[in-house]
């Protein structure tokens, strides 16, 4: 069983909809982290649902990175542990500079819920590796400000160290502008680190986990990093360990 | 200390309600005393022009668990659980200024359906607005969207779905009606009731400021040119305020450390302490020194009567304050003890060591005027209902018109503003936004909820009784296409100034038929709201009232939306109807009138057809149901083929006799009988979907087949309609945003 951490900040509001996904459809652990708490409580995989932290007031995601849990978080992700944000999720990755760039209003000012196309890009995540390279994802999207911008030299090394994971395409898996609903650079939609644990995306897969809300390919995400965690025997290592907390500690 | 009439009249107040308030004191009151008076007595809180009115409702069935006169209403959906919602108005407020007046009406609707314990799931939206070619009009539009947006997306609650028709009255009197569907425990629905003297009274939320005194008395005036310096009386909402205290009430009403809690909205402190105290019969001391002030310097009377937003009221148990405050300081929310539940039935508001006002509860609330104002058809009304000739001439270029009329802004595609929406999350929503009515599943069960909110107010001006009627059995009606069986009904009321006859009558008018169809449907009315003096410079809104059908799907997988899922399918209309064109969208758009004659509507029918439908559904033998609405069978046939990726249709339809001298074709395409479904089938089950329509009484005619890339009519063995789907539907699609796009917030 792999247990994911799901911080809730004031504001969040996709909190549920991630446990849901994660404990009710996938069958997996989760549990809710409040942002105030100092640890993760052996986690073995951390979730930034989406929302409105803080009400988005002064810049989206720019004061939820001063909350207590942020520093837990960035020891987890420093120690290779799995790190997810979507949408508001990304956007404090990008505040606390656990990724880089930031995010502009989108281009036609209008906050935008609608599906979109989602073309994998890169499978060496720990939130892809069971997705094929190139397939197109359905998945929801719904925010104001996911017009991604990153300086140049950023985004030219974003690109040759392949580190955009997903962008919006066509359901034939072309990246036209008309497939891009905010106007992100190169049609990115998620990124990741340099160390490739720690993922943001826009969409949100966890609205995307049940054929009843309209589509099943945000699945993918979630079982994969199961996967991954199982196969670096990790867990079974985990559970032999001792102590409560014992887990982030080894993580780390 | 006497108060002359100017005073009186900045109050809202007439002399008579004025001796009426000296005799209920026995004394004059002071200025701040009148204050309360005024806010608590306007006809936005007292609904003292439409009270003996609303009386005639049916409020009660089986499933009722809280009728009208409290935050909402709540009836049992079963597993233990209740749906609670409530719609209601902030039209006044979006006029002077779209985005906030919008935003904090989705506010104060939400916090309607927190404060009974619930958790919010879904909102809904009836609209109205003037003509899009007036840019006044566009930017209230874009505003109000952005609005309810702004405040929806950021609590997190989707908006899933509503309506938005336009028509020149609205220009200077837009409508925005917000409605919130929450579910609750049944057993722990918690009501707005004061009780336990010694009991303490807690103020919670945003600090007190100057913002929306007076509110509630201006949405109680007409409007008039200098309506726009009103301004700051509309308040600003926080939509994170209320997300921290949404959670930290579901969390504190978990324990049972509260014995009663209401918002403060329209009326502020003052409506909050008032009603409460009356509902459970007690009194209340309050201090308003105590209260959390944002600015300096305010009166007793400012902070009485300050709207300002995201503020709640909870009496909480003796003894279990700690664990009450413990919870808010968890949400970083301060909540303050300003006073106590008393025995002696009195609203006394100290500061400090003066007491500033001491009224009766009951003196606010249940002794306010009632009136039964005067009544009078208007003048105008026969030759309303009267056809012009010019209308009656031989239909010529059916596809033209079909074209004109699915372009019309009140058909066409609304997904420029629910795109503006969240209506996914939750991960509940089972059908998208547009594409039927909303429905949400409930986690946790089988089951989910659809609602619809609908209302004609063409309909209704030709005549307010047939118009409410055909409301309530059209939202009943679209929530059974979604499988689902209506349980409850709540009602906005917009309408103009009821000191005018004609007005009043067709206020009366309205809820007489509301009352007449939720018998005959069984529909019982668990609330609602009354917006009056919907005028500008003296003209008033086509009569408005708009109703929310709430209903229960048994299994959330059986769900069906409008959309033609298949090509192949049989067609099959469901009911009859004998094509009447008064009131359409046909006059009004092709000869730019609203006259004639509502269509009939047969209560027995409808509630037959409905069952069917209902029954149909949950034996999966249909895979979409759309009914007949504007623009008739026609324009429903072209929106069951829109969003359907480019399924048409080819049907045969059997001609009526156009009602009242119309043209046949006009009438067999574009009459809005009430009472018709159209719905699709797999051959397969064809037969026994029109056997089951036969047993039931309603007419099923199998009007032809999914498919190709045209939307196909003929009649009398006559091809009428023979339009290119693609060309059709990005008329439809385009409409809002040609008109809106670049069209700043």
């Amino acid at each position: 069983m792999t247990t994911f951490a799901i911080v809730v900040f004031p504001g969040s509001n996709c909190d549920h909809d991630a446990y849901h996904a994660i404990k009710h459809v996938l069958g997996e652990d989760a549990r809710f982290v409040w942002h105030k708490e100092t640890s993760l409580s052996g986690a073995d995989a951390v979730i930034l649902p989406g929302g409105f932290s803080h009400g988005d007031y002064l810049r989206t995601g720019a004061i939820a990175r001063f909350s207590p849990v942020m520093a837990a978080v960035t020891r987890f992700a420093a120690g290779g542990g799995p790190v997810l944000g979507i949408c508001n999720g990304f956007q404090i990755l990008l505040e606390c500079g656990l990724l880089p760039g930031a995010m502009l209003r989108n281009r036609d000012l209008k906050f935008h819920c609608e599906f979109v196309g989602l073309r994998v890009e890169r499978t060496d995540t720990p939130f892809t590796a069971l997705a094929t390279a190139g397939q197109v994802l359905r998945m929801p999207i719904a925010h104001g400000e996911g017009n991604y911008y990153a300086p140049p030299e950023t985004m030219a090394a974003l690109e040759d160290e392949g580190r955009v994971v997903f962008r919006y395409a066509t359901a034939a898996g072309e990246p036209t502008e008309l497939a891009n609903p905010n106007g992100a650079l190169h049609n990115v939609a998620g990124i990741c680190n340099p160390a490739r644990n720690v993922v943001g995306l826009m969409p949100h897969p966890e609205r995307a986990c049940e054929a009843a809300v309209g589509s099943t390919d945000g699945l993918v995400l979630f079982t994969s990093v199961v996967q991954e965690l199982s196969e670096r025997g990790e867990l079974q290592a985990i559970q032999a360990g001792a102590a409560p907390g014992a887990r982030e500690r080894v993580a780390l | 200390m006497s108060y002359d009439d100017a005073i009186l009249a900045r109050h809202g107040l007439s002399r008579d309600e004025y001796v009426r308030i000296i005799d209920l004191l026995g004394r004059e009151p002071n200025l701040t005393e009148l204050g309360m008076f005024s806010v608590m007595w306007s006809e936005h809180c007292s609904y003292k022009s439409s009270r003996v009115h609303l009386r005639t409702l049916p409020t009660e069935g089986p499933r009722v668990v809280q009728g009208p006169g409290e935050n909402a209403g709540a009836v049992d959906i079963g597993d233990g659980l209740a749906a609670v919602f409530k719609i209601e108005s902030h039209n006044h407020p979006s006029f002077i200024e779209p985005y906030q007046g919008a935003a904090t009406g989705v506010g104060g609707i939400i916090r309607d359906i927190f404060t009974m314990g619930a958790r919010p799931i879904a909102l809904l939206d009836s609209l109205r607005f003037g003509p899009l070619e007036d840019p006044r009009n566009r930017r209230i539009l874009s505003g109000v969207v952005a609005g309810i947006g702004g405040y929806g997306n950021s609590i997190g609650i989707p908006t899933v779905g509503g309506e938005v028709m336009f028509d020149e009255t609205y220009a200077g009197n837009p409508l925005v009606n917000a409605f919130c569907l929450g579910v609750a425990r049944r057993d722990a629905i918690v009501r707005g009731r004061a009780s336990g003297i010694g009991n303490a009274v807690y103020y919670v939320g945003a600090k007190t400021g100057r913002d929306g005194i007076h509110g509630a008395t201006m949405a109680s005036a007409e409007f008039d040119e200098r309506s726009a310096e009103k301004r700051p009386a509309v308040q600003v909402g926080d939509p994170f305020m209320e997300k921290l205290l949404l959670e930290a009430c579901l969390e504190i009403m978990k324990t049972d450390a509260v014995v009663g809690v209401q918002d403060m909205g329209a009326a502020g402190l003052t409506c909050a302490t008032s009603e409460t105290g009356s509902r459970g019969g007690v009194g209340i001391d309050i201090d308003i020194a105590d209260v959390p002030q944002r600015e300096s310097g305010m009166t007793p009377y400012e902070i009485l009567l300050s709207e300002s937003q995201e503020r709640m009221l909870l009496i909480v148990k003796r003894g279990r304050e700690a664990e009450v405050e413990s919870i808010f300081e968890k949400w970083d929310l301060h909540a303050v003890r300003i006073g106590q539940v008393t025995a002696d039935g009195i609203l006394r508001v100290r500061d400090r060591d003066t007491i500033v006002a001491e009224v009766p509860n009951r003196a606010l609330t249940d002794e306010a005027p009632v009136y039964r104002r005067p009544m009078e058809p208007p003048a105008n009304l026969d030759e309303l209902r009267r056809l012009p000739d010019e209308v009656r001439q031989p239909l010529s270029r059916p596809n033209d018109v079909l074209l004109s009329l699915v372009g019309s802004p009140t058909v066409a595609s609304k997904r420029w503003i629910f795109q503006q929406y969240d209506y996914m999350v939750r991960t509940n929503t089972i059908v998208a936004a547009g594409l039927g009515p909303g429905v949400v599943r409930v986690k946790g069960t089988n089951r989910a909820l659809a609602v619809s909110l609908d209302g004609n107010g063409r309909f209704c001006l030709l005549d307010p009784r047939q118009g409410t009627r055909l409301a309530l059995a059209e939202a009943a009606r679209n929530v059974a296409c979604a499988g689902a069986a209506p349980i409850g009904a709540t009602n906005c009321l917009n309408f103009g100034n009821p000191e005018r006859p004609d007005i009043m009558w067709q206020f009366a008018e309205a809820v007489a038929g509301l009352g007449d169809a939720c018998r005959a449907l069984e529909i019982p009315v668990t609330g609602g709201n009354v917006s009056l003096y919907n005028e500008t410079d003296g003209r008033a809104i086509l009569p408005t009232p708009v109703i929310g059908v709430v209903g229960l799907l048994q299994d959330a997988s059986n769900v069906r939306g409008r959309v033609f899922p298949d090509e192949g399918l049989e067609i099959v209309l469901l009911g009859d109807g004998a094509g009447e064109l008064g009131g359409s969208e046909f006059l009004k758009t092709i000869h730019g009138v609203i006259r004639g004659v509502p269509p009939a509507l047969d209560l027995a029918r409808e509630r037959a057809l409905q069952r069917l439908i209902v029954d149909l559904i949950s034996r999966g033998l249909v895979r979409s149901a759309h009914d007949c609405a504007e623009g008739g069978f026609a324009v429903a046939l072209a929106e069951c083929c829109f969003e359907s990726g480019g399924i048409g249709a080819v049907t045969t339809i059997p001609g009526v006799t156009g009602a009242d001298g119309m043209d046949r074709v006009a009438a067999t395409l574009f009459g809005e009988s009430a009472s018709r479904v159209v719905v699709s089938v797999a051959p397969a089950e064809v037969a026994t979907v029109v056997a089951a329509a036969s047993r039931a009484n309603v007419p099923a005619t199998r009007v032809g087949r999914t498919g190709g890339r045209a939307i196909r009519i003929t009649i009398d063995e006559q091809v009428v309609v023979d339009l290119g789907l693609s060309e059709a539907e990005a008329r439809w699609t385009a409409v809002l945003s040609n008109w809106l796009d670049g069209q700043a917030a």
